[in-house]
Order: structure tokens, then sequence, then C-alpha cells
């Protein structure tokens, strides 16, 4: 039977994996957003799973705003990304040191 | 029992997702694959009963934010072998990080909770339970504030993603036609008054 242990070993994979992925590619901008969006997804997926096992919708009410903060984060997030390659041509993280000391 | 095989399978093909979306080198299949990843789990949140969420994320998800991930990554012209250059230098380190978090998760959830009470499955609803309706009811009474708050940041968000990205490129002939259309005929034209020439 599927419970509440399934889904948080499945929501530890999903986030541990996407921090394994910020660390192993820091050169590339875009994936790290994207990255970011599966540490949000499997954040949720905690949330669904708790809400589930206590049987109280708030928990779903709380993903509910989480996706559209995760939204917002993307879309200015992108922005950001769009104006920094138009200035220096480059996502590469390790390029970006101008605020380096 | 079929719900199990279904939640296994689904699961299975979320973390290899999740694997080409680390794992990948060309940005577009990363995309993919986040989109690949994003599918399995609205269906793994419609197995836990969570219908309404599962939908939302699907046309919020994978119809808006994945579709704007897409356009940056095909508009900006990324040269993907000098991407490819390798992982970094602690990729070791923190593949070593992360399988001890992982180690350490299961071993809290399945160990140490064997015993307390978040070990069995789900208990079913009841009959005639909806989702929508449940979630509508807390969201738009407990929690309206926080909803309209919601609305603000999305506003937020399109305010400041318009004016990072809007440029004004210098040196460009365009038209005002604002002040095209202003223009009055005594600002332009004038009647001048003088007698005529005499003959020579």
């Amino acid at each position: 039977m599927i419970g509440l242990q399934h889904y948080l070993t499945l929501s530890a994979m999903l986030f541990v994996l996407s921090i394994a992925g910020i660390i192993i590619n820091r050169r590339n901008l875009i994936l790290i957003l994207m990255c970011i969006e599966l540490m949000l997804l499997a954040v949720n997926f905690n949330f669904i799973a708790f809400s589930r096992h206590l049987g109280d919708d708030t928990g779903q009410v709380f993903v509910f705003f989480i996706l559209t903060v995760a939204a917002a984060e993307a879309a200015i997030g992108l922005a950001i990304l769009v104006v920094l390659f138009r200035n220096r041509r480059s996502i590469n993280v390790q390029e970006l040191n101008t605020m380096k000391g | 029992m079929f719900q199990a095989i279904l939640f296994y399978l689904f699961s299975a093909v979320l973390m290899g997702a999740a694997l080409g979306v680390i794992l990948s080198r060309n940005p577009v299949h990363a995309v993919m694959f986040l989109v690949l990843a994003f599918f399995q789990s609205a269906i793994l949140w419609i197995l836990a009963e969570a219908e309404f969420l599962g939908i939302v994320l699907v046309l919020v998800y994978v119809g808006a934010v994945m579709v704007l991930f897409l356009f940056v990554v095909m508009m900006l012209d990324i040269n993907v072998e000098a991407v490819k250059r390798g992982l970094t230098r602690y990729w070791f380190l923190g593949l070593g990080f992360t399988l001890l978090m992982a180690v350490e998760i299961v071993q809290l959830i399945w160990l140490r909770g064997q015993d307390s009470d978040i070990a069995g499955g789900f208990e079913p609803y009841a009959d005639g339970y909806s989702n929508t309706k449940a979630l509508g009811s807390v969201l738009y009474t407990e929690h309206v504030y926080a909803f309209e708050i919601a609305a603000v940041i999305l506003l937020l968000a399109i305010v400041a993603a318009i004016t990072l990205t809007m440029r004004k490129r210098p040196g460009l002939k365009v038209q005002n036609i604002a002040k095209q259309v202003a223009v009055r005929a005594k600002d332009r034209l004038r009647v001048v008054k003088m007698d005529a020439e005499k003959r020579q």
C-alpha cells in the first residue's frame, strides 16, 4: 500500500538529485534555475503527502502558493538571465565575478 | 496493488527525467526532461488524490513556465561546446554530501518511522469527496488574503520582467506619434506680407 513514507522517499530523492545537479554543473545558469524548479517540486511533494496523510487541505493550499511564487521567480530569474546575456554574452556562472572585491 | 505498480512506474520515470535534467549537456534536452518530470509529478499527485493540483501543475508549469524556459534557451545563443567542458572540480564532494543526505533521510523515514504513525497507506477519502471543492472552500475563506497577495506577486513579476528586459536602443530613427499629431499649422507655416518688387 502506497503511503506517506513512499512519497517522502520520492521527494527526498528528487531534492537530493537537484542539489547534486546544482553542485556538479555550476557552469550554466539556466541549468541551475531548472534545478531550483525541481527542488520546489520536491517540496511540493512533501506538502501534498502530508496533507493527504493528515486529511487537512491546508497543505494543498500551500502548494498552490508555492506554485505561484515559483512561477514569479522563474519569470524574474529568466528576465535577469536575458539581461545578463545581453551585457556579458555568456551565462557561465564562473565568469560572473564583477562584484568580486 | 495496481496503485503501487503505477506509483513505482511513474516514480522510476520521474527519477530518470530528473537525472536527465542534471546530466544532459544540451539545455534544450534538459528543458524537455524537466517537462517530462513535471508530467510524471502531476500523475503522481493525481494518484495521491490531489487532482486539482495535478492539473494546475500541467497547466501552469508545462504550459507556461517551461515554455518560458524553452523560449529563453532558444533565444540565448549558448555555445554548447563551451558548456560541455566537463564537471566542476568539486563534483565528488557534492556527490558524497548528497549521498549522505539521501541515506540520512531514507533512514529517518524507513527505520525510525516504522513504528510511528507515518507508516502504512493513505486512508481513502469518503464517497463524494471532491478535491477541487474542498480546496476552494479553504482557499477562498481562510486564506483569502494570502490569495490576494499571490495575485499582487504575479503582477509584480509581470512588471519586473517587462522593465528588466525592455530596452531602448540609441540611434534608432523612430517617429514620435504624439508630437506629430499635436502639430498645428500655425507652428509650421508663416504667411509673410510684403510689397511687390518694382520693375527694374
